[in-house]
């Protein structure tokens, strides 16, 4: 089956977001989609699958001519969405949201035992998921959520799925895992198409790949014709360093120290972060990489340890606490964690001074400007309400929002999660210039290369214990072989 | 662009049925158009307003608050029954009853907080326990008398030499309407919205959540005890004064645009709200359909307003009917 | 997987599902009640004061497992209690005391039910109006119709329709069963239809909902009709309690608060999708025995107090 988009146009209350995109897909092709953020990739993938209509422009499935009214009729068309959002219901059941709208019935009822045998053998032909058909989704961890999305694609019997950012919230194996069940998927004749904004996979993966800037389609190149440098100057519009910000050479006191901090999934772990420090912390999915930054930040906090603060212990037993002692987390969850999105982008990046710091709310403002600037947000203006924003946008005012409080450490959970090429290299620089600038930064980042190409040390944790330290430019090898818990014996590093 | 419109088309909806609504009983009655009946409006609007200012805070933090109706009944039983037509016990009684409010917005606003109940539930239970000891201790039929300085504020008003009497309940809606505006000007207004928009994110962002929608349920209940004191001066004493004052009070907030479930909407389109059942009530006792058939015409009117406000404001997204329960700690 | 180990698996659910502590609670309160009658010398356990409480919860019970239904599609009905008034009065006036006009009785209630859970979803689903308020309104709109109809109790109901009320199987009122098997047709309305499913799905998003090809607006009406019928069940039932309609019987009973708190109190969230009737029975039993419980202590106070007063 293929798919072939031609001129679509879409605005919203008048603003054009898609301009006369063309775009066709081939059976048992992978066409990737990139971009930069708030260029038009998921609302070109949201024409597709008949959540938004065109206001100009056809798709066309085999040559006929379809129009989605909505995402009932694309489905029917053998069209699945895997959403950049979660689709799925935290309350219900994996079979019970692999089948929705779409149930079994016999003698006009549900027939559940028909729904759990095919959302199970439909699993099993993922592989080893670790979870059954009868598993509430709420419990799933956030990639086996992923995989329940991939299955309601599946469930649909689509010849052609569509995915938006599905490796975004993954980490690396698992990544691994998605890529091959794509291969499989192209091999049975399905037409892939593929948002994505890391280049690794993208790279591996895509037959063909199509540039979108502004709303409009730049080019559109047969995978093996591009670069990595050329595809990243096509999408941000002008060349950009491969390399990392460079590090520091010389760094101050210790900022932040923890002490045999215990919580319930990390156990006795001690850490020093110094000022005008990067930290990185390495280690698989549930090995208590954001259970130990939230535990400094006090969101869950220790249950034993000391925290220490330049030096000066301190009780940081709420956020509230941390923030007022100069602490500052990202978190990894921003849709549910850092905004609040029916308000305004200065209603968010002026959160936490009204929170905590109200007297400096009014010169914070101005501030707030320059920072949103400095990160690079692209809106419709300070008023715009948050939810409208595209995903890596959204970010960037979560990371401003922090920056205006002038925190003197920086917690960074995934702070690169869905942000595209360019402003990923605004954030790193960013961060950079808050180290030199005396702040103190812990980051966890699935994706080694960057962790190791951002930090000045490496912590790596395994089953909520400190497996060792490496210094800076430790090699992907080293930091896998500590996460897996094949340590390489502790490695001191050089004060 | 866009966002501007946004904003000024949430709230404005609501002004302008206000608006259509005054004409319209001007058309009716153009004596209406005379400030001294125009204050009479004022008067007999303010206490409903300012359950609205109260409600409006506890809604946009994403809560209910239907305790309000018995909390009026209670303070005006209550003060009738210890006042009993004593003068000097006026201003200790007044004490009291803020003393009650306080005490019953914190008790909601914690349980609410602090056990995890879900509001609707914590001052439904509020609801019954507050009416149910009216009953028990009046047995249907209050006793006792309000004081002439207790009923000055819902009755009287100053004069203004060349400008007549100026109602002490306009006044104080105005007072009211100014100090609400202000608060929500404040941070402490900012993170009252945040709050109700998204409270695990307002959390890690510092805002001591249960504090702040504890602040709203006081604040709420504060408000009741104000109207009680001008229902009592203006309506008297009885078991019903304050009867389905907490639908009204809410109907009033949504009309004007507040969405409930938290984190949108202005104090003063909640308040105008508010003026705008008012005037409706006005406009069907002089169109005469009081009595019979009147709660139908309410009906229909205060579903057709809100579905106007919904469709200007262009929400597509329909909101649930009833807010997220409080979070966990975080 | 088998059939039967589908069967076998519902026995833990129900009892580790959100309705597990509501019945939990209801045992032990049921248990402190006995104990403190008894301890007073009274005797708790008599079928009277038994009978007398599942009586009182059938009412109660038949309308909110049709608030659950609402509740859980992420909606909720306040107009359930000027709709009992309302067809508890249809059902007395079109039988007017003839046993051959039961059915039409029946059906008549039915219909007007189903029209106001029809106008209640639509007025929510097309016009956008919130639930809160669609409802509300739409009380209102019933309540004006009452006050310019009716001054107090009209109509009767033949004493053949009465039994419903007041029969008993062996030593169980028939009314009860009723109840049971509201709640049970509710049960297998949302675990093994699709509409049942999708109520779910909606209430607990819509837009995901949406997203996946729920026909949302079909849903929520659904829901609200069912609500609706539910209200009309109890309105019928009252009828053959009283042998007439009245007009207040659902707003002096407290129908719409109280069906909500129910529905809270069995662990059904009010925000939607979670939950089920099981856990509703529970909450309106609780509420039975709470209810029970304070009468007979309080009014044993009351008394003693007007008893004590001059
Ligand atoms: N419903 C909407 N109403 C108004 N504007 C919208 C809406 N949806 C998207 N937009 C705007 O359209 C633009 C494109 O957004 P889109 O989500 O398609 O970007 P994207 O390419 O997927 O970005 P990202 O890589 O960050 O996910 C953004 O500027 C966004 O603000
Ligand atoms: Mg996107």
């Amino acid at each position: 089956m293929t798919l072939a988009m031609a001129g679509i146009s879409k605005s919203f209350l008048g603003v054009g977001v898609l301009h006369d995109v063309d775009l066709d897909v081939r059976a048992g092709e992978v066409h990737a989609l990139v971009g930069e953020n708030g260029a038009g990739k998921s609302t070109l993938l949201k024409v597709l699958s008949g959540v938004h209509q065109p206001d100009a422009g056809t798709i066309a499935i085999d040559g006929e001519e379809r129009t989605f009214a909505n995402p009932r009729h694309a489905q029917d068309a053998g069209v699945a969405i895997i959403h950049q959002e979660f689709t799925l219901l935290p309350e219900r059941t994996v079979a019970q949201n692999v089948f929705l709208g779409r149930e079994p019935v016999r003698r006009g009822l549900v027939d559940t035992v028909a729904m759990e045998h095919a959302t199970a053998a439909l699993l099993a032909e993922i592989g080893e998921t670790g979870f059954g058909p009868d598993a509430v989704v709420r419990r799933l961890s956030v990639a086996q959520q992923q995989v329940v999305e991939i299955v309601k694609a599946l469930a649909t019997d689509a010849r052609i799925v569509a995915m938006d950012e599905p490796t975004a919230a993954l980490a690396e194996h698992e990544v691994a895992l998605l890529t091959d069940l794509v291969r499989r998927l192209t091999a049975r004749g399905i037409a892939v198409l593929y948002v994505s904004h890391r280049m690794p996979e993208i790279f591996a993966l895509a037959d063909r790949i199509t540039v979108l800037k502004d709303g409009a389609r730049v080019t559109t190149l047969t995978a093996a014709e591009l670069e990595p440098p050329t595809l990243v100057r096509l999408m941000v519009g002008r060349p950009l360093s491969a390399y990392y910000p460079p590090r520091a050479t010389e760094f101050g006191d210790v900022r932040l120290e923890v002490r045999g901090g215990t919580a319930p999934a990390i156990s006795g772990i001690d850490l020093t972060v110094r000022a005008g420090e990067v930290v990185g912390v390495a280690g698989l999915q549930g090995a208590g990489r954001t259970e130990l930054l939230r535990a400094i930040f006090g969101a869950d906090p220790f249950t034993a340890g000391d925290v220490l603060l330049d030096g000066r212990p301190v009780r940081l037993s709420s956020p509230r606490r941390a923030i007022a002692a100069g602490v500052a987390m990202v978190t990894e969850d921003r849709k549910a964690e850092g905004l609040a999105l029916a308000q305004s982008v200065r209603e968010n990046a002026l959160l936490v001074l009204h929170a905590v710091f109200r007297r400096r709310a009014r010169v914070g403002a101005a501030r707030t400007r320059d920072l949103l600037a400095t990160v690079g947000l692209r809106s419709a203006g300070e008023d715009q309400e948050v939810r409208f924003l595209s995903g890596g946008n959204q970010q960037k005012v979560v990371l401003a929002k922090w920056l205006a409080a002038d925190p003197r450490v920086l917690l960074l959970d995934e702070p690169t999660r869905g942000i595209d090429v360019g402003a990923k290299a605004a954030v790193h620089e960013l961060v950079r210039e808050q180290a030199e600038a005396g702040m103190a930064v812990l980051m966890v980042c699935s994706e080694l290369p960057e962790l190791i190409g951002m930090s000045d040390r490496i912590c790596v944790l395994h089953e909520g214990r400190l497996a060792g330290e490496l210094p800076a430019g430790a090699s992907e090898e080293d930091v896998m072989a500590l996460a897996t818990g094949h340590g390489v014996p502790h490695v001191e590093v050089p004060r | 662009m866009r966002t501007l419109r946004d904003r000024v088309g949430a709230a404005a909806p609501v002004f302008g049925v206000l608006l259509l609504l005054l004409v319209a009983i001007a058309v009716v009655n153009p004596n209406f158009l005379e400030p001294a009946s125009l204050l009479a409006y004022l008067k007999r609007a303010a206490p409903l307003a300012i359950l609205a200012v109260g409600q409006y805070f506890v809604i946009v933090s994403g809560e209910f608050d239907l305790s309000v109706g018995s909390l009026v009944t209670v303070q005006v039983v209550v003060a009738a029954r210890l006042i009993d037509g004593d003068e000097s016990a006026t201003v200790p009684v007044i004490v009291l009853l803020i003393g009650l409010g306080l005490l019953v917005g914190l008790v909601n606003g914690l349980i609410t907080t602090r056990l995890h109940v879900p509001s609707f539930v914590t001052t439904l239970g509020m609801l019954l326990v507050l009416s149910g000891a009216v009953f028990l201790w009046t047995g249907g039929a209050p006793r006792g008398s309000l004081s002439e300085s207790f009923r000055e504020p819902g009755r009287q008003g100053i004069d203004i030499p060349g400008f007549g009497q100026v109602p002490w309940s306009a006044l104080i809606l105005i007072a009211v309407a100014a100090g609400a505006a202000v608060l929500m000007r404040s941070a402490w207004g900012h993170t009252l919205v945040a709050t109700g928009d998204n409270d695990r994110a307002a959390a890690l962002a510092g805002v001591p959540v249960e504090r702040v929608r504890t602040t709203a349920f006081v604040l709420s209940a504060l408000a009741a005890t104000v109207a009680a004191i001008l229902l009592g001066g203006f309506a008297g004493v009885s078991a019903q004064v304050g009867e389905g004052l907490e639908f009204s009070a809410i109907t009033a907030v949504v009309l004007g645009g507040v969405v409930l479930g938290g984190g949108r909407g202005s104090v003063l389109a909640a308040l105008a709200g508010a003026l705008v059942l008012e005037a409706l009530f006005t406009l069907l006792n002089l169109l005469g359909v009081s009595g019979a058939l009147e709660s139908t015409v309410q009906g229909v009117i205060i579903i057709a307003a809100v579905a106007y406000a919904a469709r200007r404001a262009g929400r597509r997204r329909r909101p649930p009917a009833v807010p997220e329960p409080s979070p966990q700690p975080a | 997987m088998t059939a039967l180990a589908e069967r076998v698996r519902w026995a833990p659910r129900l009892a580790t599902g959100p309705a597990a502590g509501t019945w939990i609670a209801l045992g032990l309160v049921v248990l402190l009640a006995a104990a403190i009658v008894t301890a007073r010398g009274g005797d708790y356990l008599t079928q009277a004061n038994l009978l007398n409480m599942l009586s009182r919860t059938t009412a109660l019970g038949i309308v909110a497992v049709g608030q659950t239904i609402a509740i859980l599609a992420g909606s909720l009905d306040l107009s359930v209690a000027y709709l009992i008034g309302l067809t508890s009065l249809i059902a007395a006036e079109v039988m007017a005391g003839d046993p051959a006009m039961i059915v039409p009785g029946v059906l008549a209630v039915l219909a007007a039910s189903a029209l106001v859970g029809l106008v209640n979803g639509l007025v929510i689903t097309k016009l956008q109006v919130n639930a809160f308020i669609a409802t509300l309104g739409v009380g209102l709109v019933i309540k004006g119709i009452l006050e310019s109809r009716y001054e107090g109790p009209a109509g009767s109901v033949p004493v053949l329709f009465q039994r419903l009320g007041y029969d008993r199987i062996g030593p169980i009122p028939v009314a009860v069963l009723l109840m049971l098997a509201v709640a049970g047709a509710a049960a297998l309305f949302l675990h093994r239809t699709r509409a049942g499913h999708h109520v779910y799905a909606v209430g607990g998003n819509v837009e995901v909902a949406r997203l996946s090809g729920v026909p949302t607006t079909r849903t929520t009406v659904l829901a609200h009709v069912i609500c609706s019928l539910c209200a009309g069940v109890a309105g019928l039932y009252l009828a053959s309690r009283l042998g007439a309609g009245a007009p207040y019987v659902g707003t002096d009973g407290g129908y719409d608060l109280e069906s909500i708190a129910a529905v809270v109190l069995g662990g059904t969230v009010l925000a939607g999708g979670r939950g089920g009737v099981s856990g509703t029975v529970a909450g309106v039993l609780l509420l039975a025995v709470l209810d029970n419980l304070f009468d007979q202590l309080v009014l044993d106070a009351f008394f003693k107090a007007s008893c004590a007063a001059p």
